[in-house]
């Protein structure tokens, strides 16, 4: 029965062209990656797109404008939002990425006792929901009566960050050859020679994917800052927060596209870092 | 590896600055919220330390016990839409050819690096009331209207309504399969794309249809991967907590948002707290099963 049906088959799909398990030759497949995209992306565009509609009601294309923009640009709250996020973005990242390359190094390199334990609690701030840690960190700064502002904002967003920034560097480190520092040692180098000149330059790559992790991080978050900011420290997420609450206007739309333009650009560049430092090494090895 | 005694003065400079932070700023945190969790809720809304478990049993009084169940019913809801359409996007992403996969995977991920916030009010400007759906629904019925004006039947239709979408369980449903699909997606194209694709094809060659083929070679080849993107996607819906705030209504307050309003207008962190602590349970005890789960798959393959 089978050997006079299989040549059928095969004859019908060669006339078509597509190999058995080429499924995303096939129409039908075609058509849900399609539909999936164009639901990933919609919303997405249509926010963009009407950022730059010269409407108020924010529903049906009236003119090309730019207004928008410059009122967002010009609007003093959003400013301050924005200066905000920068401070505390770069103070995170900094910190976050000296912090997580450290205990990145010392979780891929050495064996102590606790280890295990201390390899899950070090993943427990990537794992927890969102809205726990931010009551948790309110409550702490409530308890030892320190008033929210920058600072106790700066302080959760370095401890939910450095756990990745962690995770990063001790991935990076895993192909780290530790000859070569056993090499520099018996070359007469001292341990922070070695640190400074064979360890560290390895190690760049995955400190500088990490500092971008924790940087788009901080950029972004919204709900632990939610939790953790007082009246003169919103960012710029916590600010198109509270407009959106407000009403759906042309205004937040340009307030969010300048958010997902700053955020895709630090993403790709930290895409481009790290495949010119894969293409180096890889390079390097062979 | 290295034993840490070996050089005992770069081990504490490396090991000492991060755990401070992570006991100061994280742990002790969650301790201070877990300690909450047993106290007790003053006449003015403070709280007092105390060694009871009143609020553990309040959260599983009707009312709250009602949004648990019915945070879990959303997020199951949610991990099972995200399946639907996740598996075939990952088999278009897995079976596409070299030249076109990265490119495709990288059209996945393209969204997930857009802020949540924003992500999530996009969706506000659609569902609304003259959101872009209706809009587009009273455009439909304008042109059907027309047409049944042409054939004589003026007024079959009457005027148009606009849809309630927004502020309601659907709305919720839908902003969350959004946000979450890049993340079952990942995981479900990272096994099928390392999947032994002569299995499929000794499937199809002995006589088994495409369906047959997919439910009996495929699907429990991946398995591991479907676990792993359902549990991500369980966990991260669970314990949401923008999405029902921005696209929900009353009907579909989820236990993220009882947690916040406990510290923020009720003013019962007790309480909160130990909501807060049923949910990370919660979380620790579904991770907990997927590395067992993924130990058990290695322990089989070995």
């Amino acid at each position: 029965m089978a050997s006079t049906t299989l040549p059928d088959v095969s004859t019908r799909r060669q006339k078509a062209g597509i190999a058995p398990l080429e499924y995303t030759r096939r129409l039908w497949l075609q058509l849900i990656l399609a539909g999936s995209f164009v639901f990933l992306y919609f919303p997405i565009f249509a926010l963009i797109a009407f950022s730059f509609n010269d409407s108020k009601r924010n529903i049906t294309w009236q003119g090309f404008t730019f207004d928008y923009y410059v009122k967002a640009f010009t609007n003093s709250s959003l400013h301050e939002a924005a200066l905000n996020t920068l401070i505390i973005a770069s103070i995170s990242t900094v910190v976050s990425t000296v912090l997580g390359a450290m205990i990145g190094l010392v979780l891929q390199r050495y064996r102590f006792p606790g280890k295990g334990g201390y390899d899950g609690l070090i993943h427990l701030p990537i794992v927890i929901p969102e809205v726990c840690l931010g009551v948790a960190m309110l409550a702490f700064f409530s308890a030892i009566s320190m008033p929210l502002g920058i600072a106790t904002v700066t302080i959760s967003h370095i401890a939910f960050s450095f756990p990745f920034v962690a995770v990063v560097v001790r991935a990076r480190m895993e192909g780290f050859d530790l000859a070569l520092e056993e090499a520099s040692r018996d070359l007469g180098a001292s341990e922070w020679q070695t640190f400074w000149n064979v360890t560290f330059p390895y190690m760049v790559p995955g400190v500088v994917a990490g500092a971008l992790l924790a940087m788009t991080l901080s950029l972004d978050d919204f709900v632990i800052t939610f939790f953790t900011s007082g009246p003169g420290s919103t960012t710029f997420p916590v600010k198109i927060y509270s407009m959106v609450r407000f009403s759906v206007t042309p205004e937040v739309n340009a307030a969010s596209t300048i958010l997902i333009v700053l955020t895709l650009a630090l993403t790709v560049a930290a895409m481009m870092i790290q495949s010119r430092s894969d293409k180096k090494t890889k390079k390097a090895n062979g | 590896m290295e034993d840490w005694r070996k050089n005992k003065l770069v081990f504490w400079i490396l090991y000492l600055p991060p755990t401070a932070w992570l006991v100061l700023f994280f742990t002790i945190p969650l301790a201070i919220v877990w300690v909450y969790s047993f106290g007790e809720r003053g006449p003015l809304g403070q709280t007092e330390i105390a060694i009871s478990f009143a609020n553990y049993i309040r959260s599983m009084e009707w009312t709250n016990l009602y949004i648990i169940l019915k945070s879990i019913w959303i997020a199951t809801v949610t991990t099972a839409i995200c399946l639907l359409i996740g598996f075939p996007l990952a088999m278009g992403i897995a079976f596409a050819s070299a030249r076109y996969r990265n490119v495709l995977l990288l059209l996945v991920i393209l969204p997930f690096w857009t802020n949540l916030l924003v992500r999530t009010y996009a969706w506000i400007a659609i569902l609304r009331t003259n959101g872009h759906v209706n809009w587009f629904l009273e455009w439909v019925h304008g042109l059907l209207a027309g047409v049944f004006g042409l054939l004589g039947m003026p007024d079959v239709l009457g005027t148009f309504e606009p849809l309630q979408l927004l502020y309601n369980q659907k709305a919720v449903i839908i902003g969350l399969v959004y946000v979450n699909l890049p993340f079952v997606v990942l995981p479900l194209y990272a096994t099928l794309e390392k999947l032994d694709k002569s299995f499929l094809e000794a499937s199809l060659d002995l006589g088994a249809g495409q369906w047959r083929t997919l439910f009996s070679v495929t699907a429990p080849l991946a398995w591991p991967g479907i676990v792993t993107a359902a549990m991500l996607c369980f966990i991260l819906s669970l314990g949401t907590y923008l999405t029902p705030d921005l696209l929900g209504g009353p009907d579909s307050v989820m236990i993220g948002n009882l947690i916040a309003q406990q510290f923020g207008p009720s003013r019962d962190w007790p309480f909160g707290s130990a909501l807060s602590f049923l949910l990370m349970y919660v979380t620790f005890i579904l991770l907990w099963i997927r590395a067992f789960a993924a130990r058990g798959e290695k322990g089989k393959l070995h």
